[in-house]
């Protein structure tokens, strides 16, 4: 497959990367300002450089990269919340062309589902979205294998920077706002977390998982979602006393969403550690499948847009 | 034989486990409290406490032992049935008399808010008894603490107890740390 990717990011970035070893061409790559497009696949190591260097990426706008002649595009610019904008123009315009869309953006599927569905009717194109959704970890493929109608609920810990935060806590008997700065000085926790720490970004994941479930019908608006930084290292102390820990658990059905911090089995699946991501996939017919992953990271992220591209079928 | 084990050997752990308590009777001779502890671990119980009641007699002049547990609440009557094929008095298990227990985490400006209004505000609203409490403050009593009850419930009130609990802490501006309890997928 030709893949135009818009977004160059950790997670644009590694999709470039990666998609040699999994015989898709790139022809297209911009960011926010600049593309380098080139319809036999353009060179990635030099483009990349440019990026990690602070040029320009490419001589063209960003508006180039529709014009190219791609099969895929990969939407990875950054998840922005309300009406999604403008990863839903470009996920829009790809389907009126008749390409495929592979999205690591949470946002219009998080915000927007039922107008991309409509979107995908008319087109020629297929939407997928693993990546927006526990990144490595195989979870709308999952559902999609088991059927949404036979999934019942999905739980998990779907946001690392929360997890690690509480991990740490619990094991190291410390407060949130000191755990919060070590995770800032590892990397683990962005300069500004609130998405991470509000519940926010498990939210949309979770938003994600009940539109899957539901057909639609879902905006963050429709979540229930309480942040961690209200737990005490204290909190975390008196959990472990009875076995539990507080790890930061979303819940998703085709009732409602909810994300907050509640107490776990100190060694159940659900207590993953550090940024580890975990869900549990709740089914009628087959009990409850759980699986573990990294849920960020480019590489990791890019693995799931890459096999998301490998089940598009030819256009 | 294999299908009997696959039901009461591995008991599964997937979050969906819940606390109970068992009361039992022990004849005061060495090894009892062993032989009585067996079927439950055996049966795919997990033990959380064991409260032996040493100097205090039951009626019939034996010794009370009240043991914590979790387990799957599919598994519960199955520790039960195995308690009383080994031979162990239960005296407290029956489904009228055991509830379900869950412990819940409340966080905020405790003292200030009046923890034993809190407390019998639960009691009453939430229909639930308080079993077990522990707070930590270590920031002193005007600081943010935290305390961890134990609630007994009846049977099938879980739910209403926690969106009772939620709104005591709603009015309170407590945080409340609810379980996650299991699914109701068989």
């Amino acid at each position: 497959m030709k893949l135009a990717i818009l977004g160059a990011g950790d997670v644009g970035r590694s999709v470039a990367d990666l998609a040699g070893e999994y015989d898709h061409d790139v022809v297209a790559l911009a960011d926010s300002t600049t593309a380098t497009v080139d319809p036999d696949g353009i060179d990635i190591a030099s483009a990349l450089e440019r990026k990690v260097g602070d040029e320009r990426l490419g001589p063209k706008t960003p508006e180039a990269v529709f014009e190219a002649d791609y099969d895929v595009l990969v939407e990875a610019t950054p998840t922005t919340l309300g009406d999604a904008e403008p990863g839903f123009s470009h996920v829009k315009r790809a389907l009126e062309a008749d390409r495929h869309v592979v999205l690591a953006n949470k946002g219009p599927v998080a915000e927007r589902y039922e107008e991309l569905r409509a979107l995908e009717a008319d087109s020629a194109g297929s939407i997928r979205f693993e990546a927006t959704v526990g990144g490595a970890i195989p979870v709308l493929s999952t559902i999609e294998d088991s059927t949404p109608q036979a999934v019942t609920a999905v739980r998990g810990v779907l946001n690392g920077t929360a997890n690690f935060i509480l991990t740490r806590m619990a094991a190291e008997g410390l407060d949130y706002e000191h755990v919060l700065a070590e995770a800032q000085d590892l990397g683990v926790a962005e300069a500004d977390p609130t998405f991470d720490v509000d519940g926010t970004d498990a939210a949309l994941k979770f938003v994600i998982l009940s539109n899957v479930l539901a057909d639609g019908g879902f905006s963050l608006e429709d979540a229930t979602v309480d942040g961690i930084q209200s737990i005490p290292g204290s909190a975390l102390d008196l959990a472990a006393e009875d076995g539990r820990t507080i790890r930061l658990i979303g819940e998703a059905t085709r009732e409602g969403i909810r994300v907050g911090p509640r107490l776990v089995p100190e060694n159940g699946p659900l207590a993953v550690t550090g940024t580890r991501n975990i869900v549990q996939i709740e089914t009628r017919n087959a009990g409850s499948l759980h699986s573990s992953g990294r849920g960020a990271g480019g590489p990791e992220t890019a693995t799931a847009v890459l096999s998301d591209v490998g089940r598009l079928p030819p256009l | 034989m294999s299908d009997e084990s696959a039901e009461t050997g591995d008991a599964e752990t997937d979050g969906g486990v819940r606390a109970f308590t068992v009361r039992l009777e022990l004849v005061d001779e060495p090894g009892e409290l062993l032989r009585a502890l067996a079927p439950i671990s055996d049966s795919g119980g997990n033990l959380l406490s064991i409260h032996h009641e040493r100097g205090n007699m039951t009626p019939r002049g034996h010794i009370p032992v009240e043991v914590d547990l979790e387990c799957p609440p599919d598994r519960f009557d199955g520790i039960v049935d195995a308690l009383r094929d080994a031979g162990v008095n239960v005296i407290q298990a029956g489904a009228e008399h055991y509830g379900e227990e869950i412990s819940v985490v409340l966080v905020g400006n405790l003292v200030e808010t009046d923890l034993s209004n809190t407390l019998s505000r639960i009691e009453d609203e939430a229909s639930a008894v308080v079993r077990d409490l522990s707070l930590a403050a270590p920031n002193g009593t005007e600081a943010v603490s935290s305390v961890r009850i134990r609630l007994a419930i009846d049977s099938g009130q879980t739910d209403a107890a926690l969106a009772a609990v939620r709104s005591i802490g709603s009015d309170k501006d407590l945080t409340i740390v609810e379980p996650l309890l299991g699914g109701d997928s068989p």
